[in-house]
């Protein structure tokens, strides 16, 4: 052991648990400048995600939209390049001493016996190892030997020997030609300082075999959800398609079993995990994909697509894709002798036994807490709660019970990725204002000055990596170098070792001083591995970055065409070719910046519109606050007490203090917008506003901001049917929230209360789940047994959706005899007037016949909507989706993003949500917003569109077609321009453009011609 | 006929295929080598002319690689290539030239092997249709 000196600082952050949470975190505090480290115990990077090739509610995988800096890679791959971010893969926290603020964190680096600097992935030593054992990676469906790569997009991208399994046998040693194998490396301590830490410790699947009855372990067709979603990757050994354990027989009958190790108290898993609901559907759905003629059986107790546009895919698989949903309870399941098929017995809604037989069974396993994790918060001091899970406080979601650890994503309870990216990015607010008063400094590297080049006459070396000899073995590298000499404007040509080594660098910045090159071309690996290194080297040394090319040889040539050499030679030599071509034409691209107006202005002085704006103004941002009302506060108002017993009037009024006696903050109240206007890195929003001092005049200002914040909220849905409005007896949540709350006289009248669910959700007009009030329901149940226990209370419900945590609430409604009827969309509770008394029908699935009640009232639980956002949608330039609800870049990781970068959503005008759900979209919407008020100046992308006047016609078809509003017309001019801030660099522009006037950098329709000249020779 | 070996030029995106296509050689798929990747930013930005100039110039095939409906990173570039592609089928359907010499595939980045299959299985359909008419008519 050694002890190395003290890295990072008091403004610093270290992420504990490199997943999804732990990712969007650093992403963003390493964005707005603040120095990150981001540990992880396993050898790679990524979490559970890496297992998932398709993701609900969309079925793709985008989680590459998840970097604040779209358009971009995979996280994993992000969080790499990230100047600000240091990775810790393969460590564990020893010990944390000091306190918020000042902590210095003891880090144990585990020893990967491999250098993944040397590693050139060449796996020889893969071919020796004589050790095989289960992969981890998809709950053991495979083997791998005792080195290996975790997934193969791992970060570090090399092998790690596994210590447990590795007999030191040496052979790898033997075989490692780049020498990366160190068997005697030793474990490493070193000791880190920084301000705040991040808990992303995420979840555990829960361990199958707990649930004996269901024969994980014992059949050999039953598989978990983990492993189910490993054989359904196209990488898996079945290549996608599910196919039986036992005998490899495509499997034409497969059931999936919800709810283990969920919603079960008796194994000590009392929640819901929340998200096997949907994670099952989607593998359902990718399943009857790859095997058209599969039959799909769930069983389950309630289905719970609760989340933004869910419920539209629940639909989807039922609908279209004809998956079968039975409501029962497993009775058994037993092996066929034989066969090895699976026979479940189970008992139906009305009490009544049946069997069905399948080839398979998928238990979709719930989420528990990980199991180290006892041991580590008894260290820190963390309070857990009953399930396992990190405790926090329901009005500071992110917060921990320490001082300075910030907790986001499935370690506080099982998430989906939308809400897990929300709360990463709430855990990273949380820290960036607790860590204010430590701005980071602008670090802007300081380069060298460039040499004017892009007159000069191109004189170009051309440098051949063999990746460590190993490249020799698929390629004649002798060939490349001849050929390569003789190409165009060639100055140069060398072959180089391992040019992603500092010698290797180093030869190729000598060469270019010594030749006087302008123009390189590394043939060799992918950009994707070595673009980062080149590009530090040419910086430091005044070489324009964008003059370097790279011809792919190894990933996209000898890697993937082994047996042919002579074919593959030619290729690669195609390849240089091509890659010269290019290099002719580049020309250096230096960035422009737009300065950015630290401004923001947050439309809406709701729950999550006053939160965005404090943490924004904690941050030391000036906001502009704009509500339509003469008030803040929106919907907030109307909320007196929530399930899990805060108070939401003691939040508002906290709210409402803080926000009016922030300096930074300036309320525009009984406001309107009237205009808004794109300018080079920033906006212009004109608002009429309600004079100071109460006073009817109303006054207009241009207001400059950086980021626009839209949390302009929701409402209830006004109830159709039912009574409601005709009788005064027929009552909604909300109105009864508030009678409960006042102590109206009349409730202690109720004998009996009958509270419908769904009223307005989950219909042809609503098709969506409003989220909120089955909780809704559970609480003010709650509430009137609390009053009165002999009060007959019922729920008439769909599907209770009590998700999370607050199904230990709908559990305890139970138990205090609140009675739970189901009904279905085509027997709709009924309500009439008999003698002036209300009496409602319905049929009740359990009993087989229709019940009739007597209440003395009825209440509806009625849905949320958003309130009429056409307009404003429309001046702000943002979509809304069919329910009227803003629509994000990405349902899945960028949830609270408009597609144009600067702009952002938070709250119920995003989707219907709890309060605490409201409160983590304000803290993530207000670090996504700093990402880009941190900085001095917003840099341009390299590739950017220009137009070359003397072709413009002035057509204005460039504009129309730019999905970021970065074409503008000069009407004076007659001429169309690029506003560089916005352009993303798609190119769209450019294809679109019938006079060539369109032009991308380095994208250049000639310099493409040029390339596909070579490539076609 | 029986040693035609196809050519085949592929535009591929920079987030989604030409990913792919690099996890296809980490992964050591194999894949005939018939094939010559042209890295542009977005499939949206293959311009016709591209494809024209390809097979006029005597390539055998032309991929067109993009990211999924849904997860373009420039929003709607997918969208725009899978427009664009289907009008020039029919351009080239109308001058007697078979369109299903143009591919256009979604494959992520996360799918090499679909990308080392589609290679595999354009070689294997291009080498049934025999080489490019177009270059003949060139030659002659």
């Amino acid at each position: 052991m050694q002890n190395g000196k003290v890295k990072g600082d008091r403004g610093s952050v270290l992420v504990i648990g490199a997943g999804i949470a732990g990712m969007q975190s650093a992403l963003l505090l390493a964005e707005t400048g603040r120095k990150v480290f981001l540990l992880e115990q396993g050898p790679a990077i990524g979490g559970y995600f890496p297992l998932l090739d398709k993701t609900f509610p969309t079925n793709s995988c985008g989680v590459c939209f998840m970097s604040p800096t779209p358009p971009a890679f995979c996280p994993i791959y992000e969080c790499h390049l990230h100047e600000h971010i240091e990775l810790l893969p393969y460590s564990e926290v020893l010990k944390i001493e000091g306190e918020g603020g000042d902590f210095r964190v003891s880090v144990l680096r585990k020893p990967r016996f491999v250098d993944p600097g040397r590693c050139t992935l060449c796996e020889a030593c893969i071919k020796v190892c004589p050790v095989e054992v289960e992969r981890e990676f998809g709950g053991g469906l495979e083997k791998r030997k005792a080195i290996y790569l975790p997934f193969p997009q791992a970060i570090p991208h090399s092998l790690v020997i596994d210590p447990k399994t590795c007999v030191r046998c040496q052979e790898c040693v033997k075989v490692c030609a780049p020498g990366a194998i160190d068997l005697n490396m030793k474990e490493e301590q070193e000791t880190i300082n920084v301000g705040a830490m991040i808990l992303g410790f995420g979840f555990e699947p829960f361990w199958a075999q707990r649930k004996g009855e269901y024969g994980f372990g014992r059949y050999a067709n039953v598989l978990t959800s983990i492993q189910f979603e490993r054989m359904l990757s196209t990488s898996s050994p079945t290549q996608g398609v599910p196919k039986r354990l036992s005998d490899g027989k495509r499997i034409e009958r497969i059931a999936f079993i919800q709810c283990v190790g969920s919603r079960d108290p008796s194994c000590g898993q009392d929640h819901c995990s929340t998200i096997c609901c949907m994670y099952a559907t989607k593998q359902a759905m990718i399943a009857k994909e790859r095997s058209p003629d599969l039959e799909v059986t769930f069983f389950y107790m309630d289905v719970r697509p609760m989340g933004k546009d869910y419920e539209r895919y629940y639909e989807r698989a039922k609908g279209e894709y004809g998956i079968e949903y039975r409501r029962c309870a497993i009775s058994t399941i037993k092996e066929l002798p034989g066969s090895r098929d699976l026979r479940i017995t189970y008992v139906k809604e009305d009490g009544t036994f049946e069997e069905k037989d399948f080839d398979a069974v998928v238990l979709s396993v719930g989420f528990t807490p990980p199991q180290t994790i006892k041991d580590l918060a008894e260290r820190m001091g963390l309070l857990l709660n009953p399930q396992g899970f990190c405790q926090t406080g329901e009005f500071n979601p992110a917060e921990t019970s320490v001082k300075g650890i910030f907790v986001g994503g499935a370690f506080r309870g099982p998430k989906d990725i939308p809400e897990t990216v929300v709360e990463g990015a709430s855990a990273a607010a949380g820290a960036a204002s607790f860590l204010s008063m430590y701005r980071p400094p602008d670090q802007k590297k300081e380069y060298p000055a460039e040499g004017a080049i892009s007159e000069e006459v191109p004189k170009i070396g051309v440098f051949v990596c063999h990746c460590g000899e190993e490249l020799k073995k698929y390629l004649s590298i002798s060939n490349l170098m001849d050929e390569a000499k003789g190409m165009r404007e060639v100055a140069h040509v060398e072959e180089v070792g391992l040019a992603c080594l500092p010698e290797g660098l180093d030869l190729i910045k000598r060469r270019i001083g010594e030749h006087g090159l302008n123009r390189v071309v590394v043939a060799g690996c992918s950009h994707r591995e070595i673009r980062k290194a080149m590009e530090e080297m040419a910086k430091a040394m005044g070489f324009n970055p964008y003059l370097i090319e790279y011809a792919n040889i190894r990933e996209q040539c000898a890697f993937v065409h082994r047996n042919d050499q002579e074919l593959a030679t030619e290729k690669a030599e195609v390849l240089i070719r091509m890659a010269v071509e290019r290099a002719r034409k580049a020309q250096p691209i230096r960035k422009g910046r737009a300065m950015v107006v630290k401004k923001g202005l947050v439309v809406g002085g709701g729950l999550s519109g006053m939160t965005v704006s404090l943490r924004l103004a904690e941050q030391g941002y000036e906001v502009h606050l704009v509500e339509k009302e003469r008030e803040l506060g929106g919907n907030l108002k109307e909320a007196f007490y929530t399930l899990k017993g805060s108070d939401p009037q003691a939040l508002l009024q906290n709210l409402v203090r803080e926000v009016e006696k922030n300096g930074m903050i300036r309320i525009y109240t009984g406001a309107e917008v009237l205009g808004f206007e794109k300018r080079n890195g920033h906006y212009r929003t004109k608002i009429r506003f309600q004079g100071v001092g109460g006073s009817t005049l109303r006054e207009e200002k241009d207001l400059d901001h950086g980021v626009l914040i839209l949390a302009t909220g929701g409402k209830e849905i006004s109830p159709k049917g039912y009574l409601y409005g005709e009788d005064s007896r027929v009552i909604t949540q909300r109105q009864l929230e508030k009678m409960i709350h006042l102590n109206d006289e009349n409730l202690k009248d109720f004998r009996s209360v009958v509270m419908i669910q769904c009223v307005g959700s989950r219909d042809e007009e609503h098709p969506y789940c409003s989220r909120i009030c089955c909780g809704h329901a559970v609480k003010n149940a709650l509430k009137l047994k609390e009053r009165d226990p002999g009060m007959d209370v019922y729920v008439l419900y769909r599907d209770v959706r009590t998700y999370g945590f607050y199904e230990s609430y709908y559990h305890e409604a139970r138990g205090k005899g609140v009675i739970f009827i189901r009904y279905d969309l085509e027997n709709r509770p009924e309500v009439t007037l008999r003698n002036g008394n209300l009496e409602v029908s319905v049929f009740d699935p359990a009993m087989g016949r229709p019940v009739t009640l007597s209440p003395d009232r009825i209440v509806l639980s009625t849905g949320i909507e958003p309130n009429d956002q056409q307009e404003l949608a429309k001046i702000f330039g943002v979509e809304l989706n069919s329910d009227g609800f803003f629509a994000e870049a990405n349902p899945k990781s960028a949830p609270l993003d408009s597609v144009d970068r600067g702009k952002f959503f938070c709250g119920l005008c995003h989707s219907p949500n709890f309060i605490e759900d409201s409160i983590s979209q304000g803290n993530a919407a207000a670090i996504r917003a700093a990402t880009i008020l941190s900085k001095e100046a917003v840099e341009e992308k390299a590739y950017l569109a220009y137009v070359i006047k003397r072709l413009c016609c002035g057509c204005g078809l460039c504009v129309t077609v730019c999905p970021y509003g970065a074409r503008v017309l000069n009407e004076e001019e007659g001429k169309a321009e690029v506003i560089g801030a916005l352009c993303q660099g798609c190119g769209s522009c450019v294809v679109a453009c019938r006079n060539a006037a369109s032009q991308q950098r380095n994208f250049e329709k000639d310099l493409n011609m040029a390339v596909l000249d070579a490539a076609i020779e | 006929m029986a040693d035609f070996e196809p050519r085949i030029v592929a535009f591929l995106c920079h987030w989604c295929t030409y990913t792919g296509a690099d996890l296809a050689g980490t992964t050591r798929q194999q894949y005939p080598p018939n094939i010559r990747i042209i890295h542009l930013m977005c499939s949206g930005a293959v311009d016709s002319i591209y494809v024209l100039k390809a097979l006029i110039d005597g390539a055998d095939g032309v991929l067109i690689g993009g990211c999924h409906p849904g997860d373009c990173h420039y929003q709607t570039g997918n969208y725009k290539a899978r427009r664009r592609v289907a009008i020039l089928k029919g351009i080239l359907n109308q001058m007697g030239f078979t369109e299903d010499r143009i591919w256009l595939r979604w494959i992520s980045a996360s799918e090499g092997k679909l990308f080392a299959d589609t290679v595999t299985k354009m070689v294997e359909e291009l080498k049934k249709m025999g080489p490019n008419p177009m270059k003949q008519l060139w030659d002659a």
